[in-house]
């Protein structure tokens, strides 16, 4: 399954990469995320509860960044493991590139679903991926526009 | 009423069903009744690292938690194939080791690692799920196509190329020479889709050990107990058979699922001996889609040659089978000897080669599905007929007709010999109560309606009553395929009717009792028909492969002529006559011409009290017999299907449909019209409805109704059903055998219909509205755009 995506964010490239860089951010922005640990640099160990279709699951997995192009973009990727419930893997592969004083964010993305999930939820599946891509762009969306009030003040 | 041979006899069984009160194995519990859970794979392939049973076993109510290191350190032998095939080249077939719970590497998803056994089912799932197993994921393939490319994941080391074997049937040569020959040529390339078989009972085990006596007892869903317990103790090495008990008490259908020794049965039995407690295991839905032996799954490419009179040169086959991760009990003869030798349909058929590579993938095994091999024959050949008369312009039922068989024995160019049947015979009464002559008719008042009307045909013939031993040995099975059966007349002259055949729908507590009611004049009720124990009854096969009738009750009629020449010897005895001249009708036994007569229960108990028998006569009124049939029977039917598309949705109806059957000898008319609705719905379920699905990856996309549909009432009509009988001369009761036929003959019957009423044959299984509506556009873009 693939999907891509584009946001406008009115913050400049550097405060967009860092909030993209930063662990408190990101947990604050997936959805159904409960813990975010940074391990090293550019790994970290994650908790998110998620439900598609009618499977609801605990996933715990890894996180990493990898070809990191420091402030235009960086390939986020991780794999999480939901028990009985199967596992996700995906990646994706985020730009930032200057728009005026604002900052063009988009997104192409990759994922596999296998075991309970890929059984009961395939048809399901893209359009929750579809739909959890959203919430989190939205949620980062938010949460910057939060920051960029408190700046301004 | 009657209740003999032919008679419309209520099912005996239907009381406790019908009411609740059937027995399965999940209804039974023991007082130390300890629940199965198994870890299983959420990948298709993958390497294990290693298993993390700590937190697991920690958790309170759980007793054990055992991986397959420890099941095969026990010495639990690997799962094997009963059916031994060699390659074309004369190598034997490659087979990759299948343990019951993997080691160091998963094959498929559902592929158990691990089980749990715990002090409720939902402790056992719970703690499943605290087993934290590392796997490795590795490329998997799922299509057998793709399976055959060079370069495609490997399933086995030791089996190069995913391929298990290469197997030929027929004469190259005579084939090629016939195309050669041929003044048209039909080319056709055909998927016969793979399918879950979902018995309404899901699969389930109890095993007990009982460490006072060092021996076993296993509660399972099985077709076969017998054969289950041979193989648990001959090459599982769970128990030695005398230190085995198999039951499969009432089992809700099987259609070939349910002859198989699966890892859960075997892990369960291991696992009483590990814990000393009775361990329960019931499958849900999932894990039957997950874990059941799936059906069919081949992909196939043929061409069939035809003089300038229609008339068939030659037939050349190409087809690949999945045989999924590993090669379960019967998966070997299905694609081959239960499909390869039936290519040659009704038809006289001068010339015919086929070839068949197996292949492993990534995926559950594919094994024996109601019809096994013989549905992918009949869709293969029928849709040929069909495609070949639409490119030559011929009437399909008149291409058929012209190269039907007519004279028998007929020896077919694929080994199997045809005793009986009348082809013709049956289109013609096919033809008539399916009023084809006013089809034209119809077809225009639909076209009013909007909606296009086409009709189809099958005519398909199956190889049934397995089988011969000494054939099925030649060609390597790995078990003789007799049936045995035991009439034990009781001192008050009740009957008890011990087989080795199983019945899980099939009615036999009815039918096998019509045999000894017809042939004593005794009443139903007082017969009982014993089967599903393996301490009970000496041996049997079980039932599959629509043998139950033409091999099973030929063994009870063996047995009932034993009985019947005792009873004689006793009455003459008795009433000082000759055995000549007795008589046996109405439950009496009468001598000839006179009013000296014994009653029923007064013969029994002359047998039994022995206070007045022949000199040389032991007491007692018991006989045993194993038949073992001289050739397959050869059930043929013709099926006709009318279906209304509608352009604008690609929705079929099946409005009408016709089957005219030749099963031989019908015990009971009613039980052969259940199997046929049944085995049509199935076959209409693959033809419209049914498939499963793996992605790319190996993963199942269909585990549950969400995604697999099975048909509804709504999804098919009122059947009309004729039967015609040309008996099988070889068993006693002339009986053919009929669970089978309609899922082999209903598929191609629905999709010659589609393709008729959409003017394509651009149209494959299932052939679902958007395929139909898809096929109809690139067809016609004239009448899409209407």
């Amino acid at each position: 399954m693939d999907m891509s995506g584009e946001y406008r964010l009115d913050l400049p490239r550097a405060q967009v990469w860092e909030a993209l860089n930063d662990p408190d951010v990101l947990r604050a922005c997936i959805p159904g995320c409960e813990e975010l640990e940074q391990t090293s640099d550019t790994t970290m160990t994650a908790v998110v509860v998620q439900k598609i279709g009618p499977v609801k699951a605990r996933f715990s997995g890894e996180v990493e960044l990898v070809n990191i192009e420091a402030p235009s973009g960086y390939t986020i990727q991780g794999e999480g493991k939901g028990g009985v419930a199967g596992f996700a893997k995906g990646a994706a592969d985020v730009r930032l590139v200057e728009d005026g004083d604002g900052t063009l964010l988009s997104y192409e993305a990759r994922a596999q679903i296998g075991g309970k999930l890929a059984q009961l939820g395939s048809r399901l599946i893209n359009s929750t991926a579809k739909k959890l891509a959203n919430a989190f762009f939205e949620n980062f969306r938010t949460h910057l526009s939060g920051r960029a009030g408190k700046s301004d003040a | 009423m009657s209740t003999g041979i032919g008679a419309r006899v209520r099912r005996k069984e239907d009381r406790r069903f019908i009411t609740g009160k059937g027995r399965y194995t999940d209804d039974i519990r023991n007082d130390n009744q300890a629940y199965a859970a198994f870890v299983r794979s959420p990948h298709a392939h993958a390497a294990v690292k290693g298993i993390d049973k700590a937190a697991a076993e920690a958790m309170e109510g759980v007793i054990a938690v055992l991986d397959g290191h420890q099941l095969t350190g026990d010495g639990i032998g690997n799962i094997i194939t009963g059916w031994a095939i060699t390659s074309r080249d004369g190598s034997p077939m490659n087979i990759g080791a299948w343990s019951a719970l993997a080691t160091d590497r998963v094959r498929y998803v559902g592929d158990a690692v691990a089980v749990v056994i715990a002090e409720s089912p939902a402790l056992a799932r719970t703690a499943a799920e605290a087993v934290a197993v590392d796997y490795e994921p590795l490329a998997a393939v799922a299509q057998p196509v793709a399976a055959l490319a060079s370069g495609a994941p490997q399933v086995h080391d030791n089996v190069p190329g995913n391929l298990v074997f290469d197997w030929e049937i027929g004469d190259e040569a005579r084939a090629d020479a016939g195309l050669a020959a041929a003044a048209h040529v039909t080319e056709v390339e055909i998927s016969n889709n793979r399918l879950a078989p979902n018995a309404i009972e899901p699969r389930s085990a109890i095993a007990i050990h009982d460490e006072a006596e060092d021996h076993y007892t296993l509660y399972t869903t099985s077709q076969n107990p017998h054969v289950a317990r041979l193989v648990l103790s001959a090459f599982y090495n769970v128990a030695p058979e005398h230190k085995l008990r198999v039951i499969a008490p009432d089992v809700g259908g099987g259609f070939g699922s349910k002859i198989y020794i699966y890892p859960e049965e075997i892990t369960c039995l291991w696992a009483a001996m590990k814990t000393g407690r009775s361990v329960k295991w019931t499958a849900e839905r999932s894990e039957a889609f997950m874990t059941d032996a799936h059906g069919r799954d081949h992909v196939t490419r043929a061409r069939m040659g035809f003089d300038k009179n229609g008339r068939i040169t030659a037939f050349k086959v190409d087809t690949i089978a999945n045989l999924g991760a590993y090669v379960s009990l019967f998966a070997t003869a299905t694609p081959t000897y239960l499909y390869g030798t039936l290519l040659s349909g009704q038809y006289d058929i001068p010339a015919i080669y086929g070839t068949v590579k197996a292949v492993n993938t990534n995926t559950v095994p594919v094994d024996a599905y109601r019809g096994a091999g013989r549905p992918e024959a009949t869709y293969l050949i029928e849709r040929t007929m069909d495609i070949a008369a639409r490119e030559m312009g011929m009437d399909p039922a008149e291409l058929r007709r012209i190269n039907f068989i007519k004279a028998f024995p007929y020896q077919t160019q694929v080994l199997l010999n045809y005793d009986s049947g009348d082809f013709p015979a049956l289109l013609d009464m096919a033809q008539k109560a399916a009023d084809t002559a006013g089809f034209a008719q119809r077809k225009a008042e639909a076209a009013a309606r909007g909606k296009l009307r086409g009709i189809g045909y099958s005519t398909f013939i199956e190889a049934c009553g397995l089988a011969p031993s000494a054939a099925a040995g030649s060609l390597g099975a790995g078990v003789g395929l007799w049936e045995s059966a035991e009439v034990r007349v009781n001192p008050v002259g009740t009957v008890e009717v011990l087989t080795g055949c199983h019945s899980h729908g099939q009615s036999h507590e009815t039918t096998f009792a019509q045999l000894v009611s017809d042939r004593f004049g005794i009443p139903i009720e007082n017969i009982s028909i014993v089967h599903g124990d393996t301490d009970k009854v000496q041996f049997g096969m079980g039932t599959y492969g629509s043998r139950s009738g033409p091999v099973g009750m030929s063994a009870v009629m063996r047995a009932l002529d034993k009985v019947e020449a005792k009873v004689r010897k006793i009455v003459a005895h008795q009433l000082e006559a000759s055995e000549d001249d007795i008589e046996i009708v109405a439950g009496e036994a009468r001598v000839a011409g006179t009013d000296r007569k014994m009653a029923w229960h007064e013969i029994g108990l002359a047998a039994y009290t022995a206070h007045n028998l022949p000199a040389d006569m032991e007491p007692g009124l018991k006989e045993g017999a194993f038949f073992d049939p001289v050739n397959f029977s050869f059930p043929s039917g013709c099926f006709i299907c009318e279906v209304e598309v509608d352009p604008e949705t690609g929705v079929t109806e099946i409005v009408r449909f016709v089957s005219a059957d030749d099963f031989g000898t019908i015990i009971n008319p009613m039980v052969v019209e259940g199997q046929v609705h049944g085995g049509v719905t199935q076959g209409i379920g693959q033809a419209l409805l049914e498939q499963v699905v793996y992605d790319e990856s190996g993963q199942l996309l269909t585990g549950s109704y969400m995604d697999y549909c099975m048909p509804r009432a709504d999804d098919v009509p009122s059947y009309a059903i004729a039967h015609g009988c040309t008996p099988s001369p070889n068993n006693p009761l002339g009986i053919k055998g009929c669970g089978e036929a309609g899922a082999i003959g209903a598929p191609p019957a629905v999709i010659n219909a589609i393709a008729d009423a959409i003017g394509t044959d651009d149209i494959s299984m299932p052939a679902t509205p958007q395929k139909v509506w898809e096929a109809l556009h690139r067809a016609r873009p004239a009448v899409a755009a209407e």
